[in-house]
């Protein structure tokens, strides 16, 4: 369990609260979701984990040190003036690592997301969905042990969202990366995770802590599986439970 | 129309209208000291040549200065803008009044207090103070529209306010930084004439000069040779600055795609 959150609230300056307590325990290797309508907070979870939001009460704890944590974004968020090999290197350079080294590793980190061959081609080159395998690319390279996805594919089409599924589950199971990903979708999540955590509207908590039982290798045709609609049926009667109690 | 068309067309316009020109005043017999004829001013090119020559290098040196002041200082003062609320707050009124009130106006008082045997350094100043603000304003404006995900995933990788600022503002609000500077550099032109003309004669020695006194002399063709000048000295800096915007942004910016469907 690399780490727990601990009665962790959010309010901002604006007077709009966030997150009211979130416990939330996240366990070595797995894929857990974050599942709930827009403005429940997930979003604001996840950068609290990153270390980017400071909690208004409550901690988040780390059993040994705090991990490497790569983060990718709802947009590719890359820099145009830099090819996909020197927006994939950013992390590396910023962390001070040899530039040899750091291309090497990028190189491969963009092998791996299928993108070998467009290292030097600029964002305006490439697709919606190239772009955001750059931007998991750029995530891999520095070997995060934890990684945060906040709705990554929330603007692609289903082919696309699908194919970048399938990659990055093999992905996060090569690398033994533990994945936080927050999406709206109870059908990317079924596919995707091994626990889903569903959140009620604003101000957001735990509604259903939810352990999905899958095969360890998931191929597209899982998703025709009865076990896959099993999954599905107990995210969404749990999301409209969520919905519910706010309404 | 084809890409030989676009500079072909102009060119012949132009020719056209010289030719026009020169047939007409001919004809009605205009007077020199009214409207000389384009052979006439050619004929002026030649015998001022070293008059006009100086007089240029005169005004493109005081432009020239001008221009990469207002550019250093421009964006220095948006670094830091862009890193202080509290000195925006206190500084960016200034910056505007600075900008708005005439050009022409201030020029007086600062050859006063420059003091005219430094006259050059009063022009540098008025062609400054024009040149400044565009470059000022729109490069606060580029680092302050850097992507709020890039800059936390900057954080999260540790970034310094340094590594930010260099590896991620600047390149951002390079755009917006050409952009000023195509038109500082037409308005570092525009200056340093106004200020000349405001000068006076007899003290400064470049176009604007060159152009007043031709005038008080009647050197009518005198005038259109130096107005010449100063046009291609226009188009110059123009063409100039665009090359550059090219060469920097055309790998990767959207204003330089091409739309051939």
């Amino acid at each position: 369990m690399p780490v727990r959150l601990k009665g962790i609230s959010k309010t901002f300056e604006s007077g709009l609260q966030a997150i009211a307590s979130l416990d939330l325990e996240v366990r070595d290797g797995e894929f857990l979701s974050l599942v709930g309508p827009s403005g429940c907070g997930k979003s604001t979870a996840l950068r609290i984990i990153a270390g980017l939001v400071a909690p208004t009460t409550g901690s988040v704890e780390w059993t040994s040190a705090k991990p490497e944590i790569g983060f990718v974004f709802q947009e590719p968020t890359l820099m145009p003036w830099r090819s996909a090999l020197g927006n994939t290197m950013l992390p590396l350079e910023l962390k001070g690592i040899a530039r040899g080294e750091s291309e090497t590793r990028s190189r491969d980190a963009l092998k791996r997301v299928g993108l070998a061959g467009f290292e030097s081609a600029y964002p305006r080159e490439l697709s919606g969905g190239m772009k955001m395998r750059v931007s998991i690319a750029r995530a891999l390279a520095a070997a995060p042990k934890l990684l945060l996805m906040d709705e990554p594919f929330a603007a692609l089409d289903e082919l696309t969202r699908q194919s970048l599924n399938d990659d990055l589950l093999k992905l996060a199971r090569e690398d033994k990366i533990t994945v936080i990903f927050v999406t709206h979708s109870v059908y990317e999540s079924a596919y995707l995770s091994d626990r889903v955590i569903v959140m009620t509207p604003r101000p957001g908590h735990v509604e259903a802590d939810i352990a999905l039982s899958a095969p360890e290798n998931r191929a597209a045709d899982y998703r025709l599986t009865p076990q896959f609609a099993d999954n599905a049926r107990k995210i969404s009667t749990a999301l409209s439970q969520a919905m519910g109690r706010a309404a | 129309m084809s890409r030989a068309g676009n500079y072909i067309v102009p060119v012949l316009v132009g020719i056209a209208v010289l030719a026009f020109w020169q047939w007409a005043v001919g004809h009605w017999q205009v007077p020199r000291f009214v409207l000389p004829a384009p052979s006439a001013i050619a004929h002026s090119f030649s015998d001022d040549r070293a008059e006009l020559l100086s007089a240029t290098w005169t005004t493109l040196r005081v432009v020239i200065e001008a221009f990469v002041l207002a550019l250093v200082s421009g964006v220095a003062l948006a670094i830091v803008f862009s890193m202080s609320r509290a000195a925006e707050l206190a500084l960016y009124p200034y910056a505007v009044i600075l900008q708005v009130t005439p050009i022409v106006a201030i020029a007086p008082l600062i050859i006063i207090w420059v003091g005219y045997e430094n006259i050059d350094t009063a022009l540098l100043i008025l062609a400054w103070i024009v040149a400044f603000f565009p470059i000022l304003s729109n490069t606060t404006l580029g680092l302050r529209s850097a992507d709020r995900d890039l800059i936390d995933l900057f954080r999260l990788y540790g970034a310094s306010r340094w590594q930010i600022l260099w590896k991620l503002q600047l390149p951002g609000a390079l755009p917006y930084l050409l952009g000023a500077m195509k038109i500082s550099g037409g308005l570092a032109l525009i200056g340093a004439v106004v200020a000349e003309f405001a000068a006076g004669t007899g003290t400064a020695t470049g176009l604007g000069w060159t152009i007043t006194e031709a005038g008080n002399r009647l050197h009518i063709e005198t005038m259109f040779a130096a107005l010449a000048i100063l046009s291609i000295l226009g188009v110059a800096i123009f063409f100039l600055l665009s090359a550059l915007e090219w060469v920097l942004l055309h790998r990767w910016h959207e204003s330089a795609v091409s739309r051939e469907n």
